[in-house]
């Protein structure tokens, strides 16, 4: 690798990670609105027009605000733990593919960092690794609360990572590759995977509302119990840190369902392939990431653990077994 | 290799961002430290005694739960993969053979109350 093409990748990801942020921010007012509308109010109209500006002036509220740390933290786990969740969260969206390579006058530009063959195994692998930051976070506070909130946000992810990864599986036993572009290309020869697996698309959009702690699965940071959970004591933009890893996850999460089970950036009826179908896609995604938590209540955290093992990942296996049988039947040629 | 590569650098970039922010910004932070602020928050009581403190074994369990299921859900990768390109009966009934398994092993953890959170 030369110096021109690092540079290169360099651009690019310099690109994404603003893009992301960007995204990130406004998906918080598109939340906040929605939420808002949900209920009868405004949601934020204060800060520029329709409350557009509304982002600019949180982030620079987080990143003024005084870094507070309780004595009893164990200093060097309490400062990494924030930052190693959000560099979990951003380094599993190298590997998402946005869309087909665009061809600009000439010049290849491929919408992922990178497009290994092994992809979404290692989009799997690297956002697993989220609950480390989590853990270690609420641990290193010395707070009850916080503690309470990291244990229950571990034992949350690692059950609810199960029946992903068997909603997943599905998915690749019907694009016979763990290449996520390719999984795309089979869905376009085929029809959407979520036709034959609707099963294995449920289970994945509860399991990406859960592994996100989002209500109504967001028993790690429930205030009516925990105060905020695993980031009761951090502040500033430790705090934002967390929140970003949060909502990078669910982009991550709402790409991957995306590309999985919705056909990626192949168009409905028959339309071309664009980047916009997948963003499309993508934001209806989001949408129903928060139409869920204006919905329902937050469930109790023994129904949630039952919920997890005892509903969905027997589901998930019997889903697999009907995956492969459809498979067999020749349903897929 | 080369796309690894790739990988690697955009996470050093995604690294370097909560880094450079952290540190960019520490000019216009303030800072004014005080006893109770840096106590831990209890809902405004007086904390006691830290937070070093025993939790309960139902996490540990399961852990050890998640830890065989999720090995044995690796095997499944390989499998699938292939699948497509075989889809013939030997391949079928080695996954029957296996979900049985699976499915004993989750029978198996739900009969010793290990999936019940008490």
């Amino acid at each position: 690798m030369n110096g021109m093409s690092l540079g290169y990748v360099l651009v690019r990801s310099v690109i994404l990670i603003v893009l992301l942020m960007s995204a990130f921010a406004y998906f918080m007012v598109m939340e906040r609105k929605v939420i808002g509308y949900f209920q009868l109010r405004w949601g934020p109209v204060r800060v520029g027009p329709w409350g557009l500006l509304q982002p600019l002036a949180d982030a620079l509220k987080m990143l003024a605000k005084e870094d507070a740390q309780p004595l009893a933290a164990d200093g060097l786990v309490f400062h990494v733990a924030p930052a190693l969740t959000l560099f979990v969260a951003l380094a599993a969206f190298a590997v998402i593919p946005l869309g087909p390579a665009l061809h600009i006058g000439g010049f290849l530009l491929p919408l992922s960092i990178a497009n290994p063959s092994t992809g979404l195994l290692f989009v799997l692998a690297v956002a697993s690794l989220g609950v480390y930051g989590i853990s270690l976070g609420g641990w290193a506070s010395q707070s009850k609360y916080a503690l309470l909130g990291s244990l229950r946000a571990s034992a949350q992810m690692v059950s609810y990572e199960l029946a992903l990864g068997m909603a997943v599986i599905s998915a690749v036993v019907l694009g016979g590759s763990l290449s996520l572009p390719r999984l795309v290309a089979q869905q376009s020869l085929h029809t959407w995977a979520f036709i034959p697996d609707i099963l294995g698309f449920v289970i994945f959009v509860i399991c990406s509302v859960a592994e996100t702690n989002r209500a109504p699965f967001d028993l790690a940071e429930a205030e009516g119990e925990l105060v905020a959970g695993f980031h009761t004591e951090y502040s500033g933009f430790r705090f934002a840190s967390f929140v970003m890893a949060e909502y990078i996850n669910m982009f991550t999460l709402s790409a991957l369902g995306a590309l999985l089970f919705l056909g990626g950036w192949n168009g409905p009826f028959g339309l071309g392939p664009s980047v916009w179908w997948l963003l499309t896609k993508m934001a209806l995604y989001l949408f129903l990431f928060i139409w869920i938590r204006v919905t329902f209540p937050r469930i109790r955290y023994d129904r949630l653990m039952q919920f997890g093992w005892k509903v969905l990942v027997p589901i998930g296996f019997l889903n697999l077994i009907w995956i492969s049988v459809f498979v067999v039947g020749g349903g897929w040629r | 290799m080369e796309k690894y590569l790739d990988i690697v650098i955009f996470t050093v970039a995604g690294a370097l961002f909560p880094l450079l922010t952290v540190v960019g910004t520490a000019i216009i932070r303030r800072r004014y430290p005080d006893p109770v602020k840096q106590g831990a928050y209890e809902s405004g009581e007086i904390p006691f005694g830290d937070a070093r403190v025993r939790f309960h074994i139902s996490y540990y369990i399961f852990a050890l739960a998640f830890l065989v299921f999720d090995v044995e859900s690796i095997f499944l990768y390989p499998w699938a993969v292939v699948y497509l390109h075989l889809s013939r009966g030997l391949a079928f009934g080695e996954i029957l053979v296996f979900v049985a398994i699976l499915l004993a092993g989750w029978l198996y953890a739900w009969k010793k109350k290990v999936l019940t959170w008490m």
